[in-house]
């Protein structure tokens, strides 16, 4: 025979228990669309591909047309095509590594210096002086039958110059 | 929803009529179907009762302790940072109707504001100062609110959700200085974004976040566009909301009173409608008058559109940011741009949950020995912080001096522990010389820093020429 007396009834503890499973359950399902409601803001922030970047490589010319020791701004691809005195190139970011400010280059200087909190860099990039943490960025260059190309698409950070960075013909 | 338990007396439930004779025509059961209590209340009864039920006046309490009324106990900055969020919200609105968030049409749509629209300008200046005024008055309501011990028991969290507010007002200001798309607009976004490329790991990712791409451009703005004019108004009023209802559940501002004062006495209460309305009301037309008079006097300015390829000299971040700025000039950016503000952010949220022995709340300063901790501690930031931004600027040269060392230690960690011994010294010496319990020793690091932020600013603001380089304000 059972015992009635151990049968538990069923206590008011069981059933709220199974209530309050059963709201959390409701009340985790809420959080989770709001958390996906953000995720969607997330999604939407997330930066859209840029059809200038996406278009990549730029023709900059043919290798001739670039004097040795000069310096020659690309505003649409926002850098400079500098020769270095040995004939290399290098396709320098116009972008001061410091806060971001456009850097014009001062020829009778020799040097590119930031307007904004005057970091200057040489020809090459290197940071001459600071605020400026590091050398300006650079794009891939590649010269294929005497044209030089600069591939805007790709952008390389450095800490300094180095030699393996330059393009020869 | 928590159930308001002045609500479900009794005075809410009966008529506010207590006429008799003939029975009121239509025009006026109409008005009391709307208006259940008299808009002008003239009776104590009547005063109690149009805060029970009219929807934004019952918010309010029915009573306030009479010694909270006074002006100058609040300074009424709370209620002056809420008027300007409304004015702000007016105006925003109007200008979003002509404001078009492109890059090629944004600069000319203000231009046409300000051209062809009446008032176009007026409406804007008033967006302006409004929003300068509003990043101020909440910085002054933030310091009343600390050195009246506002932050204890009840009032803890309410001081955290100040904070927040704080965060987002800037925000607000923030968004919409870009929005103008000038040269000073354009440049001060660069900057500032530039800044959270200083961010170990994710720098690369938050900036490319923050502007919608690796530049400033379309997505930049008509991002910043979008949490100007939503999301972030949206989350200003809620918090708001949120925070009057917990001074509300504080039981209303924190009483003021004598360090002697017997802090279990009751204190008398007196109506709030209309002790304390009318004051409020009075005080936020006076604001909006003043703001009226700015926008009147004082151009907002549009300076040349903005030019990707050519950076102004100097460059500045908009002046709320520029003792950051400033900070940057001083240390190595991962402890300008993250650590330094990264730990006032998490000392600011920790002030209402350190221990205090007792927790003093409602008077200025705690008491003598507070306030003379927290003059000392502003003075001394007054005297060391120029002299630190000079030394720096002509004499110390950290990365020279300490060669070997990488500059995140020899411009970071070095100048950091320097300032930080300096700012430790000066609270040990005002302790020896005045004393103190914990509260009234956090009130002289809190007074010194302060100051030393409005100093950072100003040298910002002022005394930062072309190439950042120090001068004076008035030989260009
Ligand atoms: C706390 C709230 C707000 C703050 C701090 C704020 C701040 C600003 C600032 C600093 C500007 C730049 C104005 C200038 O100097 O030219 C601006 C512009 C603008 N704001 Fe707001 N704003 C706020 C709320 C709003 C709201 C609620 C709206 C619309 C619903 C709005 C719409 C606009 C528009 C359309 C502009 C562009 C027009 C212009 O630049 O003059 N703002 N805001
Ligand atoms: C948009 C920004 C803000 C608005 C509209 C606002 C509004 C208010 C109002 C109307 C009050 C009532 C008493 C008074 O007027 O002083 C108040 C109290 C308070 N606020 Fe704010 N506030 C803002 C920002 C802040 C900030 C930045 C802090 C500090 C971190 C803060 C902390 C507090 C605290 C602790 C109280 C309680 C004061 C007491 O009980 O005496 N609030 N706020
Ligand atoms: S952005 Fe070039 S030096 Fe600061």
């Amino acid at each position: 025979m059972v015992d009635r007396r151990d049968e538990r009834p069923p206590t008011e503890e069981t059933g709220t228990s199974r209530r309050s499973f059963l709201s959390r359950l409701w009340l985790g399902l809420g959080g989770l669309a709001l958390a996906e409601y953000v995720w969607l803001m997330v999604e939407f922030l997330r930066p859209r591909p840029d059809p200038a970047e996406a278009a990549g490589v730029l023709v900059a010319g043919p290798v001739e047309q670039f004097e040795l020791d000069s310096v020659t701004a690309f505003p649409a691809g926002r850098f400079y095509l500098t020769r270095l005195a040995d004939g290399g190139f290098l396709a320098v970011s116009r972008e001061c590594t410091h806060l971001g400010c456009t850097v014009p280059w001062m020829a009778d200087e020799g040097r590119f210096v930031c307007p904004c909190h005057s970091s200057a860099y040489d020809i090459r990039g290197d940071v001459l002086s600071p605020p400026a943490p590091r050398a300006l960025d650079i794009h891939p260059v590649r010269i294929e039958n005497g044209i030089v190309k600069v591939d805007t698409g790709r952008t390389l950070k450095r800490r300094y110059f180095e030699a393996s960075q330059v393009a020869r013909a | 929803m928590a159930r308001d338990r002045h609500a479900k007396g009794p005075e809410a439930e009966e008529e506010a009529d207590g006429s008799s004779g003939s029975p009121p025509g239509l025009p006026s059961r109409l008005w009391r179907s709307i208006f259940r209590t008299p808009l002008t209340p003239r009776t104590e009864r009547e005063r109690k009762r149009v805060v029970l039920n009219h929807l934004v006046l019952h918010m309010r309490p029915v009573r306030v302790p009479e010694r909270t009324i006074p002006f100058r106990h609040t300074f009424g900055l709370g209620g002056m940072s809420a008027t300007l969020v409304g004015l702000l919200i007016l105006t925003g609105v109007l200008l979003m109707f002509v404001y078009e968030p492109s890059p090629d049409r944004a600069y000319g749509s203000i231009e046409a504001l300000r051209r062809n629209v009446r008032f176009g300008g007026l409406v804007r200046n008033v967006h302006h100062w409004s929003a300068n005024l509003l990043v101020f008055v909440a910085f002054l309501h933030l310091l009343r609110t600390f050195f009246t011990g506002a932050f204890h028991g009840a009032r803890q969290f309410n001081w955290v959700i100040g904070v927040l507010l704080l965060i987002v007002v800037l925000a607000a200001n923030f968004t919409g200085y870009l929005l103008p798309w000038d040269q000073l607009s354009f440049w001060a976004i660069t900057i500032v974004t530039g800044m959270l490329g200083y961010l170990p790991v994710i720098g690369e990712g938050v900036i490319r976040l923050a502007r919608g791409g690796t530049e400033i451009g379309s997505a930049t703005l008509i991002n910043f566009y979008t949490f100007h004019t939503t999301v972030i108004p949206v989350t200003i009023v809620g918090l708001m909301a949120f925070h009057f209802w917990r001074v509300r559940k504080a039981g209303g501002v924190v009483i003021p009173r004598e360090p002697a004062d017997d802090p279990a006495d009751k204190p008398a209460t007196v109506l709030f409608v209309p002790s304390l309305l009318m004051r409020e009301f009075v005080t936020g037309l006076l604001l909006v008058a003043a703001v009226m008079v700015l926008a009147v006097a004082l151009d907002a300015g549009l300076g040349a559109p903005a030019n990707p390829g050519m950076s102004p000299n100097p460059a500045k971040a908009p002046w709320y940011f520029l003792g950051l700025q400033e900070l940057l000039l001083h240390f190595h950016p991962t402890w300008a741009v993250v650590i330094l503000p990264g730990l006032a952010l998490l000392g600011l949220l920790a002030i209402p949950y350190l221990r205090y022995d007792p927790p003093m709340e409602g008077a200025w300063f705690v008491s003598e020995t507070g306030r003379s901790l927290a003059v000392a501690g502003a003075l001394a930031a007054v005297a060391l912080t120029p002299l630190w931004v000079l030394l720096d600027e002509y004499v110390i040269d950290w990365s020279g001096w300490l060669g070997g060392l990488p500059p995140g230690l020899s411009e970071g960690l070095v100048p950091a522990v320097v300032a930080l011994g300096i700012i430790w010294a000066v609270i040990r010496l005002a302790g020896r010389q005045y004393g103190g319990n914990r509260q009234e020793t956090l009130q002289a690091a809190f007074a010194f820093l302060a100051t030393a932020l409005v100093i950072l600013t100003a040298v910002g603001v002022w005394f930062r020429g072309e190439g950042m380089a120090l001068g004076w304000p008035w030989t260009p």
